[in-house]
C-alpha cells in the first residue's frame, strides 16, 4: 500500500490557495488515488490567514494531515510559511513564496513582523525552497499565476505524475486563466532542481 | 461517477437525486453551500427564507403536502428553528423531512461552538452524523427513507471538516417517481391541541424504541474489530481522526447517534478490554454510555472545547502524537476588506466614543483594533434588544447605538424595532446596508431584489417598512460620504424617540464600478496617523528617512486600495485623494 502523501498549503486569503488545493486533489485523483482536502478560512472574505490540508494516498481516513506532520508545506507568504514550519514532518520539504504582507497585528498591535523569517524557516527545514513566486507570475503578467508556480515546484518533487498535473489544471482553472496558469506551472518545474535561493 | 466534492456538495446532490422538492435555510457557515449547490443541479429547487424558523416551517408544509424536503442551516440557526422542530417531532411527517444542521467546533466562523445533538435527545428525533463525502451523500438519501419510514423529522449533523471537507464521492441513482402532491387531511396528527398532541407525545416514545432497534442491526452501525485492546465508540469526523490517530484499535462506527444503538453498543464493550468514546464537544455519547453502565473513558482524557484532530487524539489515548514547535509569531487576525462600508461608520462610531451594541455578519469584525468599536455580541438581531435594554438600565440614550446588518435585520431585527417603538425606547439603531448577506458569501435575501436562483423578485423597502413599525426618525446615508454619515448618527442619538440610520452602500465584493484608487502626498503628509487608524488593511506604515529624519509614513497598497477614499476623509493634510486620470484600481478585489 502507497504511503499517505500530505500537503499543507498556507497563505492570506485572497492568494488563490483554494484552488491550489483542488488542482492537488484533482491531480492526485487522475492519477488513481483516494483523496481527501480540508480548508479553513478566518472570518474575513479577505485577509485572514488560510490553511488547506490535501492527503492522497491508496487509503486515507482524516481530511486533516496526521502526525508527524506534513511532507510538503506550500507557503503563499512569508510569514505563513513560518506558521507552517511547524506542521512539517520531519524531513519534509517546504516551499515558500518570500512574499510579505504585512499583518493587521503588526501595523495596529504592536507586534513584529519577524525579520529573520526566511532564516528561521531554513532553519526549521533545510531542504527548503525560498523564492519569489511574485516576482515569476508578474512576469508572466499577473499576480494571480503565484500559487501555479509553487505547484510547479512541488511537481517538481515527483509527487504525482505530470500529466495528471496538466489534466488537472484543465478541469480547475477557468479557460480564460488556463494558458498563464500552465506556463507559470512550467515555470516552477523547470525552477525546482535549482531554485533561486533568494 | 467518482467525483470530488464538499460534505455540502455531496449533501446538495444526494437532496436533488432523492427528488427532494424543495431546499429551504438562511445562509450560516458552515452549511451555506449546500442550498447555493442544489440550486445549480439540474431538477434542484431551493431559495433563501429570511430566517432558520421560517425556513423549517416552510420545510414542514412542503412534508405535509407529501413532498420531501430539505432545511439547511448552521448550529445557532437550529435555536431560531427549534420551536418548530420539537412540535413536528410529534406530527411525524408525510414526505421526508430532513433537517441539515452544520456545527462549528473550534467556532471558525460562530458565535458559540453549542453541540446540536442535543437537540435531537431534547426534540426526539434520529439524529444520523456521516464521516465523509460519500457518507455526507449516502445518508442524506437514508434520511429521507428514514423520515418517512418512521415518520420523523430526521437531523443530519455535519461539522465544519465534514461540511467543507473534502472526498471522493460515487453518487447513486436519481429516484423514481415519487408520490403525488396532497394537502394534510389528518388533523388527529397535524393539529397539535392537547388531546392530539398527547397520542404523539406517546407514538413519538415507541417511534424511538423502534429507531433503536433499527440502529442496533443496521449496516450504518459498524463494529471494526482490530487489536481488541482499546475498543473507541465514535461517529462523524471524529471516526477519521480515530483511524489515523490509532490505526490498530478497534472502532465502533455509530452512524446514527440518537436514538443510541446501545445493544450494539454493549456487544462491542464486551469485546474490547478498555473502552473510549472520542465524541467533538459535548459527552453526549458518554454519558448515555455510562447511564448504561458502560465504564467508557471520554472527556477525561480528550478536550471537551475546541475542534479535535488526530494528534488531540493520538495524546489522549497516550499514543506518540507530535506537538508542533510554538513558534511565538504575530497573528493575521481577520479584518474588514479594504473599501468596506462598515469600515467609515466604525470610525465615526468610535470618534462618537459611544456604545455600540453589536449583531451577527462581516461587522462584528469592527470589534478588531484600532477600531475596536464594538461593545456586545451576542446572537442574530440582539444588537437593538441589547441597545433597548441599556437604556432601560439607565445608560444615556444619546451614548447607545445597536448596529446591525441589513440581512441580519431582516432575520431578526424587525421584532427588535416594533419592541423600541411599542414600549418608547429612544433606541438609535443604524442598519448596515450593504445588499447582501456578505460574512457567509454574499447570498441574496428579501431586500436584494434576487432570489437565490437569481431570479428578480420583491425588495423591501427599509424605509417604509420601519415608518409602518412606528418609527418616525429615519435617514438614509451613503457611508462613503463620512461627513453626512456623522450627521445623521448624532441627529438620531440627539433625537428623543426611536431612530434608525440605514448606511446604505453596497459590500465591496458585489461587482461595481472601478473608482480611481487612493494616492498618498508624500510631502503633505504629517504623519499624523489617522488613516492608520480606520484600519484599512490596504495601509500599512513604514520607516522613510528624508533629509536625515526618520518618520514612520503610512503606505497604500495599490493592489489592495479599492478607491473608497474613506481615508482620504479623515486625512486633515489632504495627503490622501483619489488618483486623477486613467490609472484605475487594478488589485485582487
Amino acid at each position: 500500500m502507497a504511503a499517505t502523501t500530505n500537503i499543507l498549503i498556507v497563505g492570506v486569503g485572497g492568494q488563490g490557495i483554494v484552488l491550489a488545493g483542488d488542482i492537488i486533489g484533482i491531480a492526485a485523483q487522475r492519477a488513481g488515488l483516494a483523496v481527501k482536502a480540508s480548508e479553513v478560512h478566518g472570518m474575513s472574505q479577505r485577509g485572514g490567514s488560510v490553511v488547506s490540508e490535501v492527503r492522497f494516498g491508496a487509503e486515507v481516513h482524516s481530511p486533516l494531515i496526521p502526525p508527524p506532520g506534513a511532507d510538503f508545506l506550500l507557503g503563499f507568504e512569508l510569514l505563513e510559511g513560518l506558521r507552517g514550519v511547524a506542521r512539517l514532518r520531519p524531513g519534509g520539504v517546504a516551499i515558500v513564496n518570500t512574499q510579505r504582507i504585512v499583518p493587521a497585528s503588526v501595523t495596529y498591535s504592536g507586534a513584529v513582523y519577524p525579520v529573520e523569517a526566511e532564516a528561521q524557516l531554513r532553519d526549521a527545514c533545510p531542504a527548503a525552497v525560498l523564492l519569489d513566486a511574485l516576482a515569476i507570475a508578474g512576469e508572466l503578467g499577473n499576480a494571480r499565476a503565484v500559487n501555479s508556480v509553487l505547484l510547479g515546484i512541488l511537481a517538481a518533487h515527483g509527487v504525482l505524475p505530470l500529466p495528471c498535473w496538466e489534466a488537472a489544471f484543465r478541469a480547475a482553472v477557468k479557460p480564460r486563466f488556463l494558458d498563464l496558469n500552465l506556463t507559470a506551472f512550467q515555470r516552477g518545474l523547470a525552477l525546482a532542481p535549482a531554485a533561486p535561493r533568494s | 461517477m467518482e467525483e470530488i466534492l464538499t460534505g455540502n456538495q455531496a449533501i446538495a446532490r444526494a437532496a436533488r437525486d432523492a427528488g427532494t422538492a424543495l431546499g429551504v435555510g438562511y445562509p450560516g457557515t458552515p452549511s451555506t453551500e449546500i442550498l447555493e449547490t442544489l440550486v445549480t443541479l439540474d431538477g434542484g429547487v431551493a431559495q433563501w427564507a429570511p430566517n432558520e424558523k421560517v425556513a423549517l416551517e416552510v420545510g414542514v408544509g412542503v412534508s405535509f403536502g407529501n413532498r420531501r424536503a430539505l432545511v439547511t442551516m448552521k448550529h445557532v440557526g437550529l435555536n431560531v428553528a427549534a420551536d418548530p422542530l420539537f412540535t413536528v417531532s410529534y406530527t411525524g411527517v408525510a414526505g421526508g423531512l430532513v433537517v441539515l444542521v452544520a456545527d462549528d467546533p473550534g467556532m471558525h466562523s460562530s458565535q458559540n461552538e453549542q453541540d446540536s445533538r442535543h437537540y435531537a435527545r431534547a426534540a426526539k428525533v434520529p439524529l444520523l452524523e456521516p464521516a465523509d463525502s460519500q457518507e455526507a451523500y449516502d445518508f442524506t438519501r437514508l434520511a429521507f427513507e428514514l423520515s418517512e419510514q418512521f415518520d420523523t423529522p430526521v437531523l443530519l449533523r455535519t461539522s465544519t471538516r465534514l461540511s467543507h471537507g473534502k472526498s471522493l464521492v460515487t453518487p447513486g441513482t436519481r429516484a423514481g417517481e415519487l408520490p403525488a402532491p396532497a394537502p394534510p387531511n389528518k388533523p388527529a396528527k397535524y393539529v397539535m391541541v392537547p388531546a392530539f398532541a398527547r397520542k404523539r407525545h406517546e407514538f413519538v416514545e415507541a417511534r424511538m424504541v423502534e429507531l433503536e432497534a433499527w440502529a442496533n442491526a443496521a449496516p450504518l452501525t459498524r463494529a471494526e474489530y482490530r487489536d481488541r485492546k482499546i475498543g473507541i465508540v465514535t461517529s462523524g469526523i471524529a471516526y477519521q481522526y480515530v483511524r489515523d490517530a490509532a490505526p490498530d484499535a478497534s472502532v465502533l462506527k455509530l452512524g446514527m447517534t440518537n436514538p443510541l444503538p446501545l445493544e450494539a453498543i454493549r456487544a462491542f464493550a464486551a469485546e474490547v478490554e478498555t473502552l473510549y468514546v472520542v465524541e467533538e464537544l459535548d459527552p453526549v455519547l458518554e454519558e448515555q454510555l455510562r447511564a448504561a453502565g458502560l465504564a467508557a473513558i471520554g472527556k477525561a482524557v480528550f478536550p471537551i472545547c475546541g475542534e479535535l484532530n488526530p494528534a488531540v487524539i493520538a495524546a489522549g489515548l497516550g499514543l506518540p502524537a507530535d506537538a508542533p514547535a510554538n513558534l511565538e509569531l504575530p497573528g493575521r487576525p481577520p479584518a474588514l476588506c479594504p473599501g468596506c462600508p462598515h469600515r467609515s461608520v466604525f470610525s465615526v462610531l468610535k470618534k462618537l466614543g459611544v456604545t455600540v451594541s453589536g449583531d451577527i455578519g462581516c461587522y462584528t469584525l469592527g470589534v478588531m483594533p484600532p477600531l475596536s468599536a464594538l461593545d456586545t455580541c451576542i446572537c442574530m438581531g440582539a444588537s437593538i434588544g441589547i441597545a433597548s435594554g441599556l437604556i432601560k438600565a439607565g445608560v444615556d440614550p444619546s451614548r447607545v447605538v445597536g448596529v446591525i446588518g441589513d440581512s441580519t435585520f431582516l432575520h431578526s431585527g424587525i421584532t427588535g424595532v416594533l419592541d423600541m417603538v411599542y414600549n418608547k425606547i429612544p433606541t438609535t439603531v443604524i442598519i448596515l446596508d450593504n445588499g447582501t448577506t456578505a460574512m457567509t458569501g454574499r447570498q441574496e435575501h428579501p431586500g436584494t431584489g434576487r432570489t437565490l436562483d437569481a431570479a428578480e423578485a420583491p425588495r423591501v423597502d427599509l424605509p417604509a417598512l420601519l415608518r409602518s413599525l412606528g418609527v418616525t426618525d429615519v435617514a438614509t446615508v451613503d457611508p462613503y460620504e463620512r461627513d453626512a454619515t456623522t450627521a445623521a448618527i448624532k441627529a438620531a442619538l440627539a433625537f428623543p424617540g426611536p431612530s434608525v440610520v440605514i448606511a446604505q452602500r453596497p459590500c465591496m465584493l458585489i461587482p461595481h464600478e472601478v473608482r480611481p484608487r487612493v494616492e498618498l502626498d508624500a510631502d503633505a503628509c504629517k504623519a499624523c496617523g489617522a488613516c492608520l487608524r480606520i484600519g484599512c488593511p490596504a495601509i500599512t506604515e513604514h520607516e522613510v528617512t528624508r533629509d536625515g529624519n526618520t518618520r514612520t509614513m503610512p503606505e497604500i497598497d495599490p493592489l489592495l486600495c479599492t478607491g473608497c477614499a474613506i481615508c482620504a476623509s479623515v486625512c486633515q493634510f489632504a495627503a490622501l485623494a483619489p488618483l486623477k486620470g486613467k490609472d484605475k484600481v487594478s488589485g485582487l478585489i
